[in-house]
């Protein structure tokens, strides 16, 4: 499903920041795996690369048999829309719209007709737990319903993987028992490809295989 | 439509500076429309009151001598005279057609049976009917029998006319009435002016010349002429004829102030290029009313896209094209500056009809003849629909920074962001 070869990665500035030093990695389909290391070592420059968030300078990375590389800005975009779901620390809703409309945004951007669109971000919904919330807004609901509600739209598009920056770290650790249960059972059940980056060693511990980042590099 | 949604979403958060970005918008529409109708009102003005006189005339006054001359000295009064009419109809053959001298005779009683009527007389010659385009309702103007012959004709405007037989005024044609003592025969009735009441009463100059003992004095010569094109022509032949009239006066030839002389040609050329200037000079002013609010539009929007950037980059990653995104900004400045605009415009047009409610089609008097200062102070259909194209290229225009920033924005920093 992913694999990359040599990735290396330089953050430009006054003090070029070499943060990816030749990455190698392959995650097969329906995997879930989790990535750690110390803080600024990486983790989220390289999940933003696998996101399409972000170039790299060297190397390759293969996504589904494609090579991403080079892309348009509307090109990777429609990759994003198509093949990845992503799941932010910080949730990342958009505060004026209601849960159902932030869940049906992606597929707004896929040209799916209202109705439509309507209908299948509330079935997700309704799969999170959350019909009754759907009329609300982000600030008025809990963390835990906020990144249901997020973790929704991940999924309304049916991704082939899932990219979680910290799901749980800003959720107390009840409710991110609670989300990680949830992106467990997605995982087992929809057989989505799930990639958790986590300082949460609890967390790391519950899935299939953690990738460790050090100095740049795969350890 | 899912646009026009979101657009509503994003003011309704911001409701204030939403109106704010608008008033300024709708106030330079406003300008832009209340300005252009006021200039159109005075263009028209101008034109209406041209459109009572032919171009190719000029008038002649006698003034007073400013200079000495010839043994005498400065500050002689100057009276034209029939030599100098004589002069006017002879001399000057290339380029003048037809002239004819003018005298008035105020406060006439004209009498018919036991009604009464007080007029002004005016001794004209053929020639004046054509210079003021005097339109007759029945009968005939002066013609050069009567002014040979010294007939005791006269034309009598409608609105005097009715004063005489109140209920059908057309049927004091050929009927004979008093001026004074005299008897005169009604030859034509001149149709009245909506905009000022007429009182003149035309008749032969000749018979207002010997019967008011005015000798061989009159108030004014006219003329009309042909074959002075340019400002520079007008020029020589004016001073051509000033030299030649006023050496009859044994005042200097180029003597400004001896007579006057009131050029209708290079009136009519001269007020055609103030128009011209005027016109434009609204148009800009009117169109950097409206960039200012362009502007704010666009500082507006810029500020809007920095505070969305977070917003935008979420959007971007989750499959946003930065044509998207672009389409958004620049929709919702189009509908902000629309929107405001219109409103700016229809305010603008009442505007524009209030004024021509009161001061449209109000004659003022100068004192040498009545004009319009306005005369239907709009702007037409076009113009409207001009305006409405400049509005969205405007929105456009004023989108088009923040919206190609906005497009810009790279979803990680905007994520990072916090
Ligand atoms: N856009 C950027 N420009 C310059 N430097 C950056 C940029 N993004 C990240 N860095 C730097 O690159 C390094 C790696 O950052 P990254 O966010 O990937 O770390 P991380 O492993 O996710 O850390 P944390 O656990 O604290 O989230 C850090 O030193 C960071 O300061
Ligand atoms: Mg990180």
């Amino acid at each position: 499903m992913i694999k990359l070869r040599n990735v290396h990665k330089t953050y430009a500035g006054a003090q070029p920041l070499h943060v990816l030093k030749g990455i190698d990695l392959d995650i097969a389909e329906g995997e879930l795996v989790s990535i750690m290391g110390a803080s600024g070592s990486g983790k989220s420059t390289l999940l933003n690369i696998l996101g399409i968030l972000d170039d790299y300078d060297e190397g390759e990375y293969h996504l589904a048999g494609t090579l991403i590389k080079n892309l348009s800005e509307t090109r990777a975009a429609e990759y994003r829309n198509r093949m990845i779901g992503f799941i932010f620390q910080s949730f990342n809703l958009i505060s004026f719209k209601t849960a159902v409309e932030n869940v049906e945004l992606p597929l707004f951007y896929q040209g799916v007709s209202r109705r439509k669109r309507h209908q299948m971000a509330m079935d997700e919904l309704e799969k999170m737990g959350l019909t009754d919330w759907a009329a609300h807004y982000p600030n008025e609901m809990s963390g835990g319903q906020r990144q249901r509600v997020a973790i929704a739209r991940a999924l309304v598009t049916r991704p082939q993987i899932i990219l979680a920056d910290e799901p749980t770290g800003a959720l107390d650790s009840k409710t991110g028992i609670e989300v990680m249960e949830l992106l467990k059972r997605l995982n087992r059940e929809e057989h989505i490809t799930m990639i958790i980056v986590t300082h949460d060693p609890n967390v790391a511990a519950q899935t299939n295989r953690i990738i460790r980042i050090k100095d740049g590099v795969i350890e | 439509m899912e646009l026009l949604s979101e657009i509503w979403q994003t003011t309704q958060r911001n409701k204030l500076r939403t109106s704010l970005t608008g008033f300024a918008v709708a106030w330079g529409i406003f300008m832009l429309i209340v300005l252009l109708g006021a200039g159109n009102g005075l263009i028209n003005a101008q034109q209406a009151n041209s459109d009572d006189y032919v171009d190719n005339s000029m008038m002649v006054f006698g003034g007073m001598t400013s200079k000495a001359y010839d043994g005498l000295k400065e500050g002689r009064d100057v009276q034209l005279d029939n030599n100098d009419l004589k002069t006017t109809q002879t001399r000057f053959t290339q380029n003048i057609e037809k002239a004819g001298g003018i005298l008035y005779e105020g406060g006439a009683t004209i009498t018919y049976g036991e009604n009464y009527v007080s007029s002004s007389l005016r001794g004209v010659y053929p020639i004046d009917a054509e210079i003021n385009k005097t339109k007759l309702v029945a009968g005939r103007f002066i013609n050069e029998i009567d002014i040979r012959d010294r007939r005791k004709v006269l034309i009598i405007p409608e609105n005097q006319a009715r004063e005489l037989i109140p209920h059908n005024p057309r049927a004091l044609l050929g009927q004979t009435v008093k001026v004074g003592q005299m008897a005169f025969t009604v030859i034509g009735i001149e149709q009245e002016d909506k905009s000022r009441m007429s009182t003149d009463v035309h008749m032969p100059f000749t018979t207002v010349q010997a019967i008011y003992n005015r000798g061989d004095k009159m108030r004014r010569i006219v003329f009309t002429f042909h074959g002075l094109e340019t400002e520079q022509e007008n020029e020589d032949f004016e001073k051509r004829y000033r030299a030649t009239i006023n050496r009859q006066h044994r005042a200097a030839p180029d003597d400004e102030d001896a007579i006057w002389i009131w050029n209708r040609f290079t009136q009519a050329m001269q007020m055609a290029q103030g128009m011209n200037i005027i016109r434009t000079a609204l148009w800009i002013i009117g169109l950097f009313t409206l960039l200012s609010g362009i502007v704010g539009v666009s500082n507006i929007m810029l500020i809007t896209v920095r505070e969305r950037t977070r917003e935008f980059g979420i959007r971007k990653a989750i499959g946003a094209s930065p044509a998207s995104i672009l389409r958004i900004i620049i929709t919702e400045s189009i509908v902000v500056t629309g929107f405001f605009g219109y409103i700016g415009m229809l305010l603008g047009i009442g505007a524009n009809l209030y004024m021509d409610a009161t001061l449209g089609s109000k004659p003022i008097e100068t004192g040498l003849f009545t004009a319009t200062v306005f005369v239907d102070p709009t702007v037409s259909l076009g113009t409207c629909f001009g305006v409405t194209l400049v509005l969205i290229i405007a929105g456009t225009i004023a989108g088009l920074m923040p919206a190609l920033k906005a497009a810009k924005i790279r979803p990680i920093e905007a994520l990072r962001a916090e």
